[in-house]
């Protein structure tokens, strides 16, 4: 079993005021791709590098497999770090360039061939095993390198930012190789990234840090439909969820002519709170484009054509209020987008908002 | 898009290198071959007015990064490849984006290990190799810079009289940090001894490993070497009272393994009666700057000790102890150093560096006057060098370019020595 727990994991760098990774709890399950994601500087390399050995943890503890290894050096671990970089030795064939590190080690032979013989089948590779590196093409070299990590056996595969090297091409390719690999391989792997829709994309469940704190460990579905507060709700997905602050009257939140009507349970829950504002944050897509008089007016700036989808990207103009003049993203209809300049009016889907407290930035009760 | 481009003003002929077209597609009568591993990243070389210039193709925030950190180990004076410029902005004619360039300047008479053996890779060549790398990843780790991915490939050699000086070519995945910890020290070790006991294996894969070295043991045995060096450099010490001495050894120590102590910690336990003393900040290149103070010359550090002694034997033939020091060692250039160099042709020059030589011509020498049962003397000395040794070398400051980059005021080159006026000695 190889799980991977952080309890209480903390590190603060000498000098510093702020922990770079503040008293982390995360249990990785066995087998788990598990993502680690959030704007620069939040932690999420710390927290790997932590688990890595290569950082000094100060407070709290992290076990692999049910080991404490919280003091242990890299090379005691049994991880393995998927590497940025990796050169591919040309006079060796693509079997002895995957399992030259298991030859350093000391692995005897057919041990050796058995390993890598099961990675080359894993990756496709296993008609190329007796070729040299010249001789393959620049996907296959990057299949090469992976399997180097692959026949290692590890408990846990680290990988931070492994992609960030790639032009976008080899990126998208890259990512579904290593996602498919993992699922096929199951082995606990923790991956870095400060590209939410990659994260989005590749984790089993992602982990969303900011300041060194843990603000949502949940399924992409889980954490895109229930983001549990204001800063993962904007910053899980893409185009970015709407988020503005709005007064509470009558049961509705409103500011200006924009009206959207809240449900009891967030009534209840705001009046325990005593405020009378509210966030909202609606997904473009839960943006309708409608006549005149049942929505409220944008004005349109731009408008991002990708052929399956389209986005408005406008100002709301005439609404009146503290938000007169802010930014807006709307899906729009693909085949008969709005033209820039134009004006439309745009409602909310009934029950698609999403409600935090302006004064905590808690998710509230819709 | 307009091209930008981030750059320390250099060879302006840099701009009309075909920046709109992708690297791998640059024609090739404007590269130079030289010997590289293969790496995900298209990478070439290129020589403009005499130096030699490698570009490589990564994305912009890659690109970026990674001159930032060449600038702060320059800063540093850890020994490195000098950062040019970054290039980013590029668009064929036709207005396809084209992937961010990365510029880097080789140095002078730096080689790639693969010109360091001709035939094979034999157990001495391979000692000196690891003992250069072993201290290179030493400064690096003193500076905080943590490699990532330190071999062979990634790095290049200059000779220092009969070792050699390693200097590092690839910062893309370092990092730097105010302190490294142990953990990324010893990552950063390991993964060094599994790249060169790789590379080791691959040259003994391609026939070009001498039978007797065997690349696992060899390649791992980088460890121990950085282990046992940074534990002499940084290592603890104690002292009790009256042991003061001790510590002027261990300074004396390190400063013939090459390194200056500029800052200790010391703690007094037991009331006073014990020391404890550690180094915090170590200056490698201790004799190139000793020597840089007395004549003005500019060489690295092994070749400075050489020099050094030479000089001191110097002053104990002229008995004249007590002249000043300086004046004695700039007699010494006069008479001793610049008339070896300037004995060098022309069309020679290309071969070796002038502090180089000087050290083959004294082993030259030497073996010349084992054979023949009395000293030879240092003009026999010379002209047999040039004529049966300097003359068969091949050219290693064609491989690489320029002249070092360091803006100290010592002179290094043969040009500075053919000038009839000698620069002033550095006060």
């Amino acid at each position: 079993m190889a799980e991977v727990v952080y309890e209480k994991a903390t590190r603060v760098y000498p000098g510093s005021e702020r922990p770079a990774v503040d008293a982390l709890d995360l249990d990785v399950k066995d087998g788990e791709f598990l993502v680690l994601v959030g704007p620069s500087g939040c932690g999420k390399s710390t927290s790997l590098r932590m688990l890595a050995g290569l950082e000094d943890v100060n407070a709290g503890t992290i076990r692999i497999g049910g080991r404490d290894v919280t003091h242990l050096p890299p090379k005691d671990r049994d991880i393995a770090m998927v590497f940025q970089n990796y050169a591919l030795y040309p006079h060796m064939n693509v079997a002895e360039n995957m399992g030259f590190a298991l030859k350093i080690a000391g692995v005897p032979k057919d041990e050796r061939m058995r390993r890598v013989r099961e990675a080359a089948k894993l990756l496709d590779l296993e008609q190329f095993l007796e070729r040299k590196p010249k001789a393959l093409s620049g996907g296959q070299r990057q299949r090469v390198a992976m399997g180097r990590a692959i026949v290692r056996e590890p408990q846990v595969f680290l990988m931070d930012e492994p992609l960030s090297n790639l032009d976008a091409k080899l990126r998208v390719q890259t990512r579904t190789q290593i996602a498919s690999l993992q699922r096929r391989l199951g082995v606990t792997t923790v991956y870095v990234t400060h590209d939410q829709v990659e994260a989005m994309t590749m984790g089993d469940r992602v982990a969303v840090l900011k300041d060194g704190l843990l603000q949502q460990v949940d399924t992409p579905r889980e954490m895109y439909e229930r983001p549990n507060n204001v800063f993962v709700a904007g910053f899980i997905g893409s185009p970015a969820m709407n988020i503005e602050e709005f007064q509470v009257a009558d049961g509705h939140a409103s500011v200006g002519t924009l009206d959207v009507p809240l449900s009891r349970p967030t009534l209840e829950a705001l009046a325990k709170e005593g405020s009378d504002t509210v966030t909202l944050g609606f997904r473009p897509e839960s943006l309708d484009v409608v006549s005149e008089g049942e929505g409220f007016p944008v004005i349109v700036n731009v408008v991002e054509e990708l052929g399956s989808d389209a986005f408005l990207y406008g100002t709301l103009e005439g609404t009146g209020g503290a938000l007169e003049g802010h930014q807006i993203i709307a899906r729009a209809d693909p085949r008969r987008p709005p033209m820039k300049g134009e004006l439309v009016y745009l409602q909310v889907r009934e029950g698609e908002q999403h409600v935090f407290s302006s004064r905590t930035g808690e998710r509230l009760p819709s | 898009m307009a091209l930008q481009i981030t750059a320390i003003p250099d060879d302006p002929a840099l701009l009309d290198l075909p920046w709109s077209t992708p690297l791998e597609d640059w024609p090739a009568d404007q590269l130079v071959a030289l010997p590289r591993g293969i790496s995900r990243h298209v990478v070439r070389f290129v020589r403009i007015s005499g130096q030699v210039y490698a570009v490589k193709e990564v994305p912009h925030r890659i690109a970026q990064r990674e001159f930032e950190l060449l600038r702060r180990l320059e800063r540093r004076d850890v020994p490195a490849v000098d950062a040019v410029g970054v290039i980013t902005g590029r668009e064929t004619p036709t207005g396809e984006p084209v992937e961010t360039a990365l510029i880097t300047r080789h140095l002078q008479f730096s080689l790639p290990y693969r010109a360091l053996f001709s035939q094979t890779l034999r157990p001495d060549t391979a000692n000196r190799l690891l003992d250069a790398l072993a201290v290179l990843i030493v400064r690096l780790h003193l500076a905080g810079f943590a490699w990532g991915d330190c071999s062979l490939s990634n790095t290049l050699f200059r000779r220092d009289a009969g070792a050699f000086a390693a200097y590092l070519v690839d910062a893309e995945t370092g990092e730097m940090h105010p302190q490294l910890s142990e953990g990324q020290r010893r990552y950063d070790v390991d993964l060094a001894g599994q790249n060169i006991a790789g590379e080791l294996m691959d040259l003994q894969s391609g026939g070009l490993l001498d039978e007797s070295v065997d690349p696992i043991d060899t390649g791992l045995d980088i460890i121990d070497r950085y282990t046992g060096l940074w534990d002499e450099i940084t290592g603890q010490s104690v002292f009790g009272a009256g042991e003061r001495y001790r510590f002027e050894q261990r300074l004396r120590r390190l400063n013939e393994l090459g390194f200056d102590v500029a800052e200790v910690q010391m703690t007094a336990e037991d009331g006073g009666s014990r020391v404890v003393v550690t180094p915090k900040v170590v200056d490698a290149g201790h004799h190139t700057r000793r020597l840089l103070r007395l004549t003005g010359l500019d060489v690295q550090e092994n070749q400075a000790r050489r020099l050094l002694n030479a000089i001191d034997t110097y002053r104990a033939v002229l008995g004249a102890p007590e002249e000043d020091e300086e004046i004695v060692a700039h007699r010494w250039v006069n008479e001793v150093f610049q008339p070896v160099v300037r004995a060098v042709p022309r069309e020679l020059r290309r071969k070796l560096e002038p502090a180089e030589v000087f050290h083959e011509v004294a082993e030259h020498r030497w073996y010349l006057s084992e054979a023949a049962g009395r000293d030879i003397g240092l003009d026999t000395a010379v002209r047999s060098y040039i004529d049966n040794v300097l003359a068969h070398k091949p050219d290693e400051k064609a491989v690489l370019g320029r002249r070092i980059g360091r803006p100290s005021s010592g002179y290094t080159s043969y040009d500075d020595f053919d000038t009839a006026e000698l620069p002033p000695i550095i006060g």
